[in-house]
């Protein structure tokens, strides 16, 4: 073994070892989060957490109202902002390619995509929760979906950009209009990374406390009033982690678990319907 | 062999007078003169950048899609110059179909494959979609090999495959003109040969013009073979002269082997 080779070798030893840390660091963390949230969820995880209602200090309960709150609440915003990202994505990516409208969006897009959700939630505070003089579950939506809308943007718009430009000059060579080439062709050829977007959405939004904060605030009772406030799982989680009371914190920990496992559970599904080897 | 002096003299389908096309500023071809006769094949060869495949795509106005992209002079076709500004793009590309390099098909089903440019510009009952669909992929001679699995996603077929589904998709719509962009530099030899055979075929019906980086292939297939390079046409004649007696000394050196 000459003497360059084994200096190849070995500098090709340190980078993986490196790589190898460097991943074994993040994964340590993440495992780490995972096993304090089920042990300390699981003994407080029950069927009264699905069936009662947040609890008064001192009296038992559930997270019934949060959970529906939250899944209502998420709905509407993936509801709204579905096809909102979706139109503005394929805008972006087939149209907005001339002028100046189409970069501009793209900027601003970005920049919203980046924003803190605080500020979002401040913003729908003022537009929305200021001039009605009270706190709501559909302020909640709006600022879910102000959160939402970027990023369904942002993966439709990169999705088509991968479609080959030959795929669109075959359907465009048949004589098909435009919008055709882009709904028949186009989005059908990525419909898998769209749908992978929206659900990645879906996720970032289901953890949101601050924006809710502003416009869903809380509410201990049972309400499906969209128009009163809301309860939901990430305000009872901040809520009730910071009380003196026992039962409380187990609840926020129970909450913690649910929202960590859906969101879990949801990239599983996202990256299983976004399975590069499977085409179409 | 191709076999020119069968049945009536052939007439002009497409009368391309002093074009000029521009990429940008670059001047990608220069003042192209040249008859593309019907139902003839007609053979565009010359060195990489030379101009061929852009040629063809002023055809059908391909490079519409781009912006940047323009072309000056006339193509004359059915007594309109194709170039006008008023000329309806869909509508042209209706009548003037492509098959590109790489095989494209949509993901979707073989069946709705074919359907799909059919739907276009046609009202047609489920019975006699079946049997255009069938009549498509029979004269793209593939027929026998995906009859069974219709509705199995276009993009399971093998490359061989993908490509003569295309050229099914493309005559489905019964275009006037077909234009084939080196329609067979990614197939194996034997998928070659089923698609030049298929050529010999269409030409029964339609106008064909290739584009092709295979001299044999352009010997083989077409009636006619333009010569062009660095966005001019340097010669332009019937197949068989200009491969055995070519005229310029250009033709002669680049169909030779000693250049290009």
């Amino acid at each position: 073994m000459n003497a360059l080779y084994g200096r190849r070798l070995l500098i090709n030893r340190v980078a993986l070892l490196s790589a190898m840390s460097a991943m074994a660091f993040g994964l340590i963390f993440l495992l780490w989060i995972l096993v304090v949230l089920v042990s300390k969820g699981i003994s407080g995880l029950n069927l009264a957490v699905f069936t009662q209602m947040t609890p008064a200090p001192g009296s038992e309960g559930g997270l019934l109202n949060a959970i529906y709150g939250s899944l209502i609440m998420v709905g509407v915003a993936t509801f709204v902002a579905t096809p909102i990202g979706i139109m503005a994505g394929i805008y972006l990516a087939e149209y907005g390619k001339r002028g100046w409208v189409g970069p501009t969006t793209r900027f601003v897009n970005d920049i919203l995509l980046s924003a803190p959700s605080i500020i979002l939630g401040l913003f729908v505070y003022a537009v929305i929760v200021a001039n009605a003089n009270h706190f709501s579950g559909w302020a909640g939506s709006v600022a879910l979906a102000l959160i939402a809308i970027p990023v369904v943007v942002r993966t439709t718009e990169s999705m088509l950009n991968l479609v080959p430009s030959t795929l669109r000059e075959a359907a465009a060579a048949l004589g098909a209009p435009q919008w055709k080439v882009i709904l028949i062709v186009a989005l059908r050829a990525v419909k898998g990374g769209v749908i992978t977007g929206v659900m990645l959405a879906v996720a970032r939004i289901s953890g949101e406390t601050a924006p809710l904060l502003f416009t869903a605030l809380n509410n201990q009772f049972w309400s499906a009033d969209m128009n009163a406030p809301m309860a939901n799982l990430p305000v009872a989680i901040f809520q009730f982690a910071l009380s003196p009371f026992e039962n409380w914190v187990n609840l926020a920990w129970v909450g913690a678990m649910l929202i960590t496992f859906s969101v879990l559970a949801l990239n599983i599904l996202a990256r299983a319907f976004f399975d590069p080897r499977q085409k179409n | 062999m191709p076999d020119i002096v069968s049945s009536a003299p052939p007439e002009t389908k497409i009368k391309v007078d002093s074009l000029q096309f521009f990429y940008g500023s670059f001047q990608g071809l220069k003042n192209i003169n040249l008859d593309i006769l019907e139902r003839r094949i007609t053979a565009f060869i010359g060195p990489s950048g030379c101009g061929k495949s852009t040629l063809l795509r002023t055809l059908n106005r391909m490079y519409d899609l781009y912006p940047g992209q323009r072309a000056e002079g006339k193509i004359m076709m059915n007594g309109k110059n194709v170039l006008e500004k008023d000329q309806d793009l869909n509508l042209l590309r209706a009548r003037v179909g492509m098959v590109f390099q790489k095989p494209t098909p949509f993901p979707m089903s073989i069946y709705d494959n074919i359907a799909f440019g059919v739907k276009l510009y046609e009202n047609l009952s489920k019975a006699e979609m079946d049997e255009r669909v069938e009549w498509a992929l029979n004269k793209a001679a593939i027929w026998n090999e995906v009859k069974d699995k219709l509705k199995q996603s276009g993009l399971s077929l093998s490359g061989g495959q993908q490509q003569r589904l295309c050229i099914a998709r493309a005559v489905a719509v019964k275009p006037e003109v077909v234009l084939l962009d080196e329609p067979t530099s990614a197939l194996d030899p034997i998928s070659t040969a089923k698609v030049e055979e298929l050529l010999h075929e269409l030409k029964e019906d339609y106008t064909i013009a290739i584009v092709t980086h295979n001299m044999q292939q352009a010997a083989r297939v077409s009636d006619f073979t333009a010569y062009m390079y660095l966005g001019e046409l340097i010669e332009y004649g019937v197949t068989d002269e200009l491969f055995i007696k070519p005229k310029r000394k250009e033709t002669e050196d680049y169909i030779t082997g000693r250049f290009g």
